[in-house]
């Protein structure tokens, strides 16, 4: 055991495990984050906290993840490197471990541009693929200049996000290579909205073993309305959403129901799927809808390890 | 080559509204080559200066040069007898040009009258594009000639990140990611293998981050026997 988090337990059992998500709000009302803890406590092992998501100003990740101890969840810190460059970073990494935060997912981060301050400096002292290698080094007592720890190292479980998605799709799989040369011990794909390119990437993945060297969770987002589903395909860059998808949201009458359908069929089919170890349910402005999802696909009461 | 491009002239008017001599100083390197500052755009703005000003009833007395080069003392000796004569420089030159022109006549104003925008290429009539950051530490051998510093929207190291498609980059549509450019070039070499290979973090002090920067070549200093 690396760091003994309840995700690490769950997937190094060989169980198919669930990640969610919860993203913190546009101010200090931590009780906004309590309610979802309440709401979502007990359906999946850890839970992730989006660091200043789509670049907006947020309760940090860090603090809601205080927030979820404290509510008895489990919490997976995302660290982006838009914002903060190594000292802050390893500072951050440091302060997290000693509040018990076991879960910490690194990630490029959305460009500022998108966000409410767009007229903000980036940082990015370090790319994500070197933070994955910093929180490596720090577990084995070492910060990012080399100096050693003079002090017991932090237990970190550590994550990263792949895109299978994006462009271009072969070099995808090599980047995720990257990620677990650099030490990355599990990964959550961006959410899966064109199953059949999804398959095709794992193939890949497979023929490189990359499966048994860094546990994949498969990204599960369920579409609220077709709208979003179109918005998404057209708009939101990195993201492929099939034309399937987008019929049978379209010819629903319920879209809400053959949302949450189609997650399920989702979680379904990716269980069966060999080389994938859970799910991340990312309900997006959606998160009373986890319990249901987990329900119906078969994926509560969760085990205990 | 340093891009540059003229400031709206309503800025450079506030910045001479206190003046009522002024020399416009053109430059005959890059902003002469971006079509910035060089002797016909000194030579516009020089009219546009002067008319605006007699049309609100306060002329200004414009003197307009062009020198081979701002960023180099001695062309700046050379128009010294000129400078003596007016109140305040107006300067197209890039940053480096403006801020040689004020060290060169420490008790004149010397105003900017572009802004210094890039380090970068002209790809077509109007239109240029940044290459280069000046990071201090060269990157391009392991990345196919493409720099990931200057042309990457995040500057990473290992990419592309989770927002290349088609080639693009998630910031803007026009933009082609850069780690698109360095995989498909390294793909067409052979090289794309090379990609493989965790690129460590970079040493950020030779950078702007190490704080301002200055080099001294000893072999030089020798040569002229100083």
């Amino acid at each position: 055991m690396k760091a003994g988090s309840n995700l690490e337990k769950m997937m190094e059992s060989g169980n198919f495990a669930v990640t969610g998500e919860i993203g913190p709000p546009k101010s200090c009302n931590g009780e906004i984050v309590r309610h979802h803890a309440k709401m979502l406590k007990g359906w999946c092992e850890s839970f992730n906290l989006t660091d200043n998501q789509t670049a907006i100003v947020r309760l940090s990740s860090i603090g809601a993840g205080q927030l979820l101890l404290e509510e008895g969840l489990e919490p997976n810190i995302q660290i982006v490197c838009r914002d903060r460059n190594r000292i802050a970073i390893q500072s951050d990494v440091l302060g997290a471990s000693a509040l018990g935060m076991k879960n910490i997912l690194c990630l490029s981060g959305d460009h500022q541009k998108f966000g409410n301050h767009p007229t903000s400096k980036n940082v990015y002292d370090v790319d994500s693929i070197q933070l994955i290698k910093i929180l490596d080094g720090m577990r084995n007592g070492y910060f990012a200049n080399g100096e050693e720890m003079k002090d017991e190292p932090p237990k970190i479980y550590i994550g990263c996000a792949a895109n299978p998605f994006a462009d271009p799709f072969e070099f995808r799989v090599t980047r995720l290579e990257k990620k677990a040369d650099a030490g990355a011990d599990f990964c959550q794909t961006q959410c899966i909205l064109d199953m059949e390119r999804f398959e095709k990437w794992m193939e890949l993945v497979r023929a490189r073993g990359l499966h048994k060297r860094i546990k994949i969770l498969g990204g599960i987002t369920p579409m609220k309305s077709v709208k979003a589903a179109r918005y998404m395909k057209k708009f939101v860059a990195g993201m492929m959403v099939s034309d399937d998808l987008i019929e049978r949201l379209d010819k629903a009458e319920d879209v809400k129901a053959e949302g949450v359908q189609i997650a399920i069929e989702q979680i379904e089919h990716l269980k069966k799927m060999e080389g994938i170890a859970g799910v991340h349910i990312m309900a997006i402005a959606w998160e009373e809808i986890v319990p249901e999802i987990c329900k119906r696909a078969g994926l509560a009461p969760r085990p205990q390890v | 080559m340093i891009i540059a491009e003229r400031k709206p002239i309503d800025e450079i008017l506030g910045f001479l509204s206190q003046h009522q001599k002024v020399l416009v100083l053109g430059c005959g390197g890059c902003v002469t080559v971006c079509l910035a500052g060089g002797e016909k755009e000194t030579g516009i703005l020089s009219s546009e200066l002067a008319m605006a000003r007699s049309k609100e009833g306060r002329p200004l007395e414009v003197a307009q040069k062009t020198i081979e080069r701002q960023c180099d003392f001695e062309y700046l000796e050379g128009i010294r007898h000129m400078v003596k004569d007016v109140d305040a420089i107006l300067s197209l030159a890039c940053g480096i040009g403006i801020q040689t022109c004020a060290e060169a006549f420490p008790d004149k104003f010397v105003w900017p009258g572009v802004n210094t925008k890039f380090l970068g290429v002209n790809l077509n009539v109007g239109e240029w594009a940044e290459r280069c950051q000046a990071c201090g530490q060269c990157v391009l051998d392991k990345t196919g000639g493409i720099c990931p510093v200057a042309r990457c929207s995040k500057s990473i190291f290992n990419g592309p990140c989770g927002g290349s498609q088609n080639g693009k980059c998630e910031v803007d549509p026009d933009t082609d990611c850069a780690w698109a450019l360095i995989h498909d070039r390294l793909a067409r070499l052979g090289q794309v293998e090379s990609l493989r290979e965790i690129l460590p973090v970079k040493d950020w002090s030779y950078s702007r981050d190490g704080g301002p920067r200055k080099l001294v070549r000893e072999d030089l200093e020798l040569e002229s026997g100083k």
